[in-house]
């Protein structure tokens, strides 16, 4: 993606120390997470650009997701530290947090839609409540939202009469609502069939381009991953253990990265997660 | 010492102890800032806070109106056997006279709030934590976190304030609907005239009587809605935790009632 700037500003790709017009819009800071003495998190580091496409991949289980949720300040990390355009997260207040959280918006892998409410609604919320603008104008708004997923006559529909995949766009379209300048995104094309998970891919594709929104997206769909990444982190076993471009990461010759990418069941990652050897676990001591 | 079957007991209990304070804390919590921000949607009326009068209104509508028919049923046939039970007993004390004034006592006093908030229990209670536990599991409440949408503001408070004020007014309901019970079967069965029930209520029953028995019913009311939210909150690992939370707060509901009813009748009696 790097090759494709022609305008001949410096690209976000990589992690060379070359002079940049802007600060990380998003920095972890050797970042670490506990849960009941297992360590999650270990010691995790990244830094992300205003305007450019992140994807954090792993497989199921490394702690994407809670990174994500540590970024967002979901959680608070046992160690290290999260800066948000600029703001130490971890050192906030509820209400402070409450004021960075109004600059992004998340979609959920389940689209995380509120059951109770209409679909519209559901797009207006944020906007009823984080906004004075008149009823009216929102209605105009949620219909352009709608519109940008492909599902503006839905509107009037519960969450429970959509398909799971029409519900992942209305998550989108809800977290586009305050057009925020950064968008995550927790396995957008989980569960969804390749034509609706290629236009989720082109939907966030659209964002970054013409709106110009930073995406951190956490997935393991490796061929949606290539296609919508400017930078790719791999996190294994708590830790960031590679990170580049596309071209970079493919041409990669770290064998976990080449077990992920190629979806190798043999390679250093194990399949079996148990630790007690399995014949003395059958037939005892 | 320290694995010794006392030391684990002592332990155990510690941390028993220690995890119903934490409940009764996260209560505490839940309660303040549900007032905190019922407070602030009274006051600020216009502000951006469109959704929280609204949001009051849906609740009250499912916390109490659909459970009135069921209170009814229930307290009308509570009122009926209470009619019997205490002619029984007044009889052979020579005093049948005196069956109108205990049925309403006993129904405003005590009967008419804790039946109908144990009916609530079981109606609204369960519905609310499975509702908000299912909210848990679908990331749901993490979305309105996310969105700077305070979910105590937003779930907690108004269930609260629908569960008590609606607990009021089905007291209301509760008490008269007994009473017309109780009146059934005296006028019917126990050969008293209605002018003499009538007259034998009225006069009697103070406004202490009423009024005692709707400061517990707004206690209820509270302590219904906290719980409910309080375990549909903290529900993890899916379906199965959604499920334990609607039979606990069902559970807790009811011990926490009983209990509390305890203390305001003991309050009652001492002070007033």
């Amino acid at each position: 993606m790097s090759e494709q700037n022609s305008t001949g500003q410096p690209t976000p790709s990589d992690e060379q120390p070359t002079p940049r017009a802007a600060e990380p819009i998003i920095r972890v800071e050797n970042v670490g997470i506990d849960f009941e003495g297992r360590t999650v998190l270990d010691d995790l580091s990244m830094d992300i650009h205003p305007g450019e496409t992140a994807v954090i991949m792993g497989g199921s289980g490394c702690g994407k997701s809670t990174l994500l949720r540590i970024i967002v300040g979901a959680y608070r990390p046992t160690r290290g530290r999260v800066c948000l355009f600029g703001q130490d997260t971890t050192e906030l207040t509820e209400n402070e947090m409450d004021k960075l959280r109004l600059r992004f918006g998340i979609l959920f892998q389940s689209g995380a839609l509120y059951n109770s409410m209409t679909v519209g609604e559901n797009v207006a919320l944020p906007m009823h409540e984080h906004t004075d603008l008149e009823d009216s104008i929102i209605d105009i708004m949620v219909k352009m939202k709608l519109e940008l997923v492909g599902l503006r006559d839905f509107g009037d529909l519960m969450p429970a009469q959509i398909s799971g995949g029409m519900k992942k766009r209305v998550g989108l379209a809800r977290a586009i609502a305050l057009d925020p300048e950064i968008i995550f995104y927790d396995e957008p094309s989980a569960g969804l069939d390749p034509i609706v998970a290629g236009v989720v891919d082109m939907l966030i594709m659209d964002l970054s381009k013409k709106l110009g929104v930073t995406s951190v997206v956490v997935t393991h769909d490796m061929n949606s991953a290539f296609k919508i990444a400017d930078r790719m982190f791999m996190l294994y076993q708590g830790n960031v253990v590679a990170r580049g471009t596309p071209d970079e990461i493919r041409n990669s010759d770290d064998p976990v990265v080449r077990q992920f990418i190629t979806g190798a069941p043999d390679g250093p990652i194990p399949l079996r997660m148990s630790k007690t050897d399995f014949a003395k676990d059958l037939i005892g001591e | 010492m320290a694995d010794g079957p006392v030391s684990g007991f002592l332990g155990s209990l510690g941390g028993r102890g220690l995890g119903f304070f934490r409940y009764l804390g996260g209560m505490g919590y839940l309660l303040k800032e549900s007032v905190w921000d019922f407070l602030s949607l009274v006051f600020r009326a216009a502000g951006t806070r469109r959704g929280g009068g609204r949001a009051v209104a849906a609740q009250m509508v499912r916390v109490g109106v659909r459970s009135i028919p069921i209170v009814c049923l229930v307290l009308f046939f509570v009122g009926m056997i209470l009619a019997f039970q205490m002619a029984y007993v007044l009889r052979d004390l020579g005093a049948p006279q005196a069956v109108p004034i205990t049925v309403g006592v006993a129904m405003l006093r005590e009967l008419g709030p804790l039946l109908t908030a144990i009916v609530l229990t079981g109606f609204a209670g369960a519905s609310i934590a499975a509702e908000i536990g299912t909210m848990v599991v679908g990331e749901e409440i993490l979305a309105l976190e996310t969105s700077a949408l305070n979910p105590v503001r937003f779930l907690v408070m108004p269930r609260l304030i629908a569960a008590v004020i609606m607990l009021l007014c089905l007291t209301i309901v509760a008490n008269l609907v007994g009473i017309l019970g109780g009146f059934v079967i005296s006028v019917s069965l126990l050969d008293m005239s209605p002018n003499f029930y009538y007259a034998n209520t009225v006069d009697f029953l103070k406004m202490q009587d009423l009024i005692t028995g709707l400061v517990k019913s707004v206690a209820f009311g509270a302590l219904i809605a906290l719980i409910a939210c309080q375990e549909g909150l903290k529900v993890s690992g899916g379906a199965e935790g959604v499920g334990r939370a609607t039979t606990q707060s069902v559970v807790f509901g009811i011990v926490a009632i009983i209990i509390t009813d305890l203390f305001f009748s003991w309050l009652f009696y001492t002070v007033l």
